[in-house]
């Protein structure tokens, strides 16, 4: 070959290369400050960078996503977003497309993802049970109808726990199960009887306690998840005093966000107050009264402030409270319809979403000044992808 | 002729001839904020697309069969002993026999 040729050649070469290697760092990205925001009358979800605090992408069609939420999958690639209509879907964040889409049954309210990241599970209220599918394929691996009389129960109230476990509560029955699935994708079921009609429940974050709300009855219920032969112990017991009860417009919501340093913090259920216990013993601490009742009580991630929303129609304020002091040290209306709190992974920053302002404001969680704000169409949850590694989330 | 607020109904009758009358007074602003408050805060449990959720669904083919003036009775005092709360004090009678008589119409989305 010719000297001048061959160097033209080698230019050519180096420069594709180099090219090649541009296009690449362009499109790669991480996936640790990814996240989804549910835009819940329109079946779309917005893929959004919370260190850049801009939406990336929309994505559609993921059917009925009123009362949806998230889990991601270990490599935070991937969403699994279970739709109110049982839709299951998981999206791709980095491809911003559905990956794979099922409808696995007719009413949903949540879901958990196992904590090898093999198994997604999903609480049915309609036909009841959880139905727990192969996180890669969706392809079904375990139907759990928990039907006592034929009927099924609704489920809800499902945590995923170490040791490739669910826990989940049944309205009707009042019951708790663990579906172990340790031995394999056949899983051994223990049943347990929590109270009457839990309708939300929470594990701590190192696994050990489920905590069942119960709409039914003046007290929770909490689990030793670490005991030989687990039995739920009524907490908080008499926590309304006879107190007349206030209308309840909306359930809360129990995560395991509630727990603050060695505190644990509950929304309580027909009274405006927040509840605190010391987790293990779970003796009350205190109350907080609050502006209404309460739906979301979420401890920033360092433990020290909760920040509240509430239910209709008192739902366009939040509220700030110490988690020494029990003292409200913040109020404000962000807007009419707050629906979700969620704060960056470190705790800098808290996402809220106000519906019916079609925003979702992002304000410095130790300041509270709003830093920024995103449109969203009626949004309702704020999903980061921080989540992949806590249990419970 | 329109109703005016604060009356009680007594009778199916009177429901059905209250809600004719009444119906043409609404404004379109009071019925979308009563639509929007269906969909959004019934629907916190109902669902959104009313087809149920940790209360049942409120479907037409379901509730059709209901006198209104005993849906929108349930609407203003709850069921005692269920989650249904009051929504009397957030609602008037009007408003509840409005939103009765608008789930007993086909407008599943």
């Amino acid at each position: 070959m010719m000297p001048l040729l061959r160097l033209a050649l080698l230019l050519f070469l180096a420069t594709s290369l180099n090219l090649a290697a541009l296009a690449v760092a362009d499109t790669t990205r991480g996936t640790g400050d990814l996240g989804l925001i549910i835009e819940r009358e329109t079946g779309s979800v917005l893929i959004f960078s919370s260190q850049e605090r801009r939406v990336l992408n929309r994505v559609e069609g993921l059917g009925d996503l009123s009362h949806a939420s998230v889990v991601f999958s270990p490599d935070q690639r991937f969403g699994y977003v279970f739709g109110r209509d049982g839709g299951l879907t998981k999206v791709d964040m980095l491809e911003a497309k559905i990956e794979k889409r099922i409808v696995q049954a007719g009413n949903s309210i949540g879901g958990a993802i196992s904590d090898d990241g093999a198994l997604v599970a999903v609480a049915n209220y309609e036909p009841g049970g959880i139905r727990v599918f192969d996180a890669r394929s969706l392809d079904e691996v375990a139907n759990i109808p928990a039907a006592p009389e034929g009927k099924g129960s609704k489920a809800l109230g499902l945590e995923d726990v170490p040791g490739r476990k669910f826990v989940f509560s049944l309205w009707e029955t009042g019951e708790t199960w663990i579906a172990d699935f340790s031995a394999g994708n056949v899983p051994v079921i223990t049943k347990m009887q929590s109270g009457d009609r839990p309708y939300d429940a929470l594990v701590t974050p190192d696994g050990r306690y489920y905590i069942a709300g119960l709409f039914g009855e003046d007290r929770l219920a909490a689990i030793d998840l670490w005991q030989a032969s687990p039995v739920p112990k009524p907490i908080l017991e008499g926590y309304r005093r006879g107190a007349k009860e206030l209308p309840v417009y909306k359930m809360p919501h129990l995560e395991g966000w509630a727990v603050a340093g060695s505190r644990i913090v509950l929304p309580a259920v027909g009274s405006h107050e927040l509840l605190w216990a010391e987790v293990g013993t779970f003796a009350e601490i205190g109350r907080t009264p609050v502006h209404s009742q309460p739906v979301f009580a979420v401890a920033r991630p360092d433990g020290r402030q909760v920040w509240v929303n509430f239910a209709h129609p008192d739902n366009d304020v939040l509220q700030v409270v110490d988690s020494q002091t029990l003292q409200v040290v913040k109020e404000w209306k962000a807007g009419p319809a707050v629906l979700h709190i969620e704060f960056t992974p470190r705790g800098n920053e808290a996402w809220v979403s106000v519906r019916d302002l079609n925003k979702v404001q992002i304000y410095d969680a130790h300041t509270f000044e709003k830093k920024a704000e995103l449109d969203a169409k009626s949004p309702s949850g704020i999903f980061m992808s921080a989540r992949a590694h806590r249990t419970g989330f | 002729m329109c109703m005016l607020s604060g009356r009680t109904y007594r009778s199916v009758a009177a429901v059905v001839t209250a809600m004719y009358a009444i119906t043409p007074c609404w404004s379109d602003d009071r019925a979308k904020s009563l639509e929007r408050l269906v969909r959004q805060d019934c629907g916190s449990c109902h669902g959104m697309t009313l087809k149920g959720g940790l209360g049942p669904d409120l479907l037409a083919a379901r509730l059709a069969g209901i006198p209104s003036d005993t849906l929108a009775g349930i609407i203003l005092d709850g069921v005692p002993g269920t989650p249904m709360p009051p929504w009397r004090g957030l609602l008037s009678e009007q408003d509840a026999l409005w939103i009765a008589d608008y789930l007993k119409t086909e407008r599943t989305k």
